[in-house]
């Protein structure tokens, strides 16, 4: 099980993958869609590869609440 | 007694393409005219630059006949050639009478088998299976197969979601019977549908009577389903994803096609992979949209005679159907 650090480490590099966004700019309080400027089928292919990662399942009415990375990382920490 | 059957045939091969789209182009700013979106803002989400869409007193069986008679007339044979005429669609604005009997007339067939094929956007590659099979089986000699979409008599003008994806097109093969084992031009074909995930992608009887789609689900869907459908059909085949030269999903939404082409390059898949992005100046025109990326791709030179192309098609239903072919 992933801890808090590890689970935002691992969000951050697949952000960076999908969005070409910069691992350093993705922290606990930015917004995916305000601050990252990360579009909803974007979201999805994020959500798919931290099921892969994380053992999860983010469906996409769940996927919908997570507005910031934060959000993310708490959802993936509790329900992996 | 036993009852007789034909003799049957090594297998099947296409030998003709043919497509046809309206002239009218829309571009994404005529769009933006009508509906809060954007150049840049479609580009990104979809891939797509333009799209064409028909005239109202041009009808889907106006643009069955222009890529039917286009793909019978590259295949060299005569109309009078032709035993069945399969046409691939989901758009027709009347269940009755079907498409492919008025086509095959139109297009001068006498009295071929003729029907229409409802499988949405994979309804090219389930119709192209359903063709080789049948001239496998000494059903049929000669087919022709359509996939023909009017999309925008279906479409929500008023939809920013899919009214920037949607066109109108029309994409013909000849399928006929390979001679022996090596001339085999078309392989098996994997496919499945998902009713489960029927409410995804229909029209919304209980209100505008217009296409609706959830964009969400079906791009999870796309992405992460649709590549094993590729590399089934490969397999199935008893090839490698190294062996295929073209990859032609349906053009649904470049970012899918990019996603399934990522998928078979970590299977293997060849560096110089080519992949079709027809749907950047066509838009996704359902059934229609593998046939004319094959036949756009030629005309263009980027595909040649005797390569090996991937064809998956996916869509409502939800469907899926591909199959490994090779150009004519």
């Amino acid at each position: 099980m992933a801890d808090t650090a590890e689970i935002l480490s691992g969000l951050a590099e697949i952000v960076e993958e999908v969005a070409g966004i910069d691992t350093a700019e993705v922290s606990a309080d930015k917004s995916f869609v305000d601050d990252l400027d990360i579009d909803s089928l974007s979201m999805v292919e994020i959500a798919v590869q931290a099921e892969d990662k994380f053992g999860v399942k983010i469906p996409d009415d769940q996927l919908a609440e997570l507005k910031t990375v934060g959000d993310a990382v708490s959802y993936i920490e509790k329900n992996q | 007694m036993n009852l007789r059957l034909p003799a049957g045939t090594p297998g099947a091969k296409i030998i003709g393409l043919g497509s046809f789209q309206p002239e009218n182009v829309v571009t994404n700013d005529d769009l933006a005219r009508r509906v809060a979106t954007d150049d840049q803002w479609i580009r990104d989400r979809v891939g797509i630059v333009e799209r064409r869409i028909a005239e109202k007193d041009t009808s889907l069986v106006d643009m069955a006949v222009e890529a039917g008679s286009r793909a019978l007339k590259d295949s060299g044979l005569e109309p009078s050639a032709v035993d069945t005429v399969i046409v691939a669609t989901c758009t027709m604005t009347a269940p009755i009478p079907n498409a492919a009997a008025q086509t095959a007339d139109r297009i001068g067939i006498t009295a071929p088998a003729a029907f229409d094929l409802n499988a949405a956007c994979a309804g090219f590659c389930y119709g192209l299976g359903t063709a080789a099979d049948l001239v496998r089986a000494g059903s049929a000699r000669n087919v022709l197969v359509i996939g023909a979409e009017k999309l925008s008599d279906w479409v929500d003008w008023d939809d920013r979601s899919t009214c920037i994806i949607f066109a109108d097109a029309a994409g013909a093969a000849v399928v006929t019977a390979a001679q022996s084992a090596d001339e085999v031009g078309v392989g098996p074909v994997s496919w499945g549908s998902a009713g489960d995930q029927a409410t995804t992608i229909r029209v919304l009887e209980e209100s505008t009577n217009k296409l609706w789609q959830h964009g969400q689900a079906v791009f999870r869907w796309a992405t992460t389903q649709i590549a094993p459908v590729a590399l089934d059909a490969v397999a199935r085949a008893g090839l490698s994803p190294a062996d295929i030269d073209v990859l032609v999903p349906h053009q649904a939404n470049l970012r899918i096609v990019e996603a399934v082409a990522r998928r078979l390059h970590k299977e293997g898949a060849r560096e110089d992979l080519r992949v079709a992005d027809d749907i950047v100046h066509s838009g996704n025109t359902s059934s229609a949209s593998i046939p004319m990326a094959l036949d756009h791709m030629r005309t263009a030179g980027r595909i040649r005679s005797g390569e090996t192309a991937l064809l998956v098609g996916f869509g409502a239903g939800l469907s899926y159907a591909g199959q490994v072919v090779r150009i004519p």
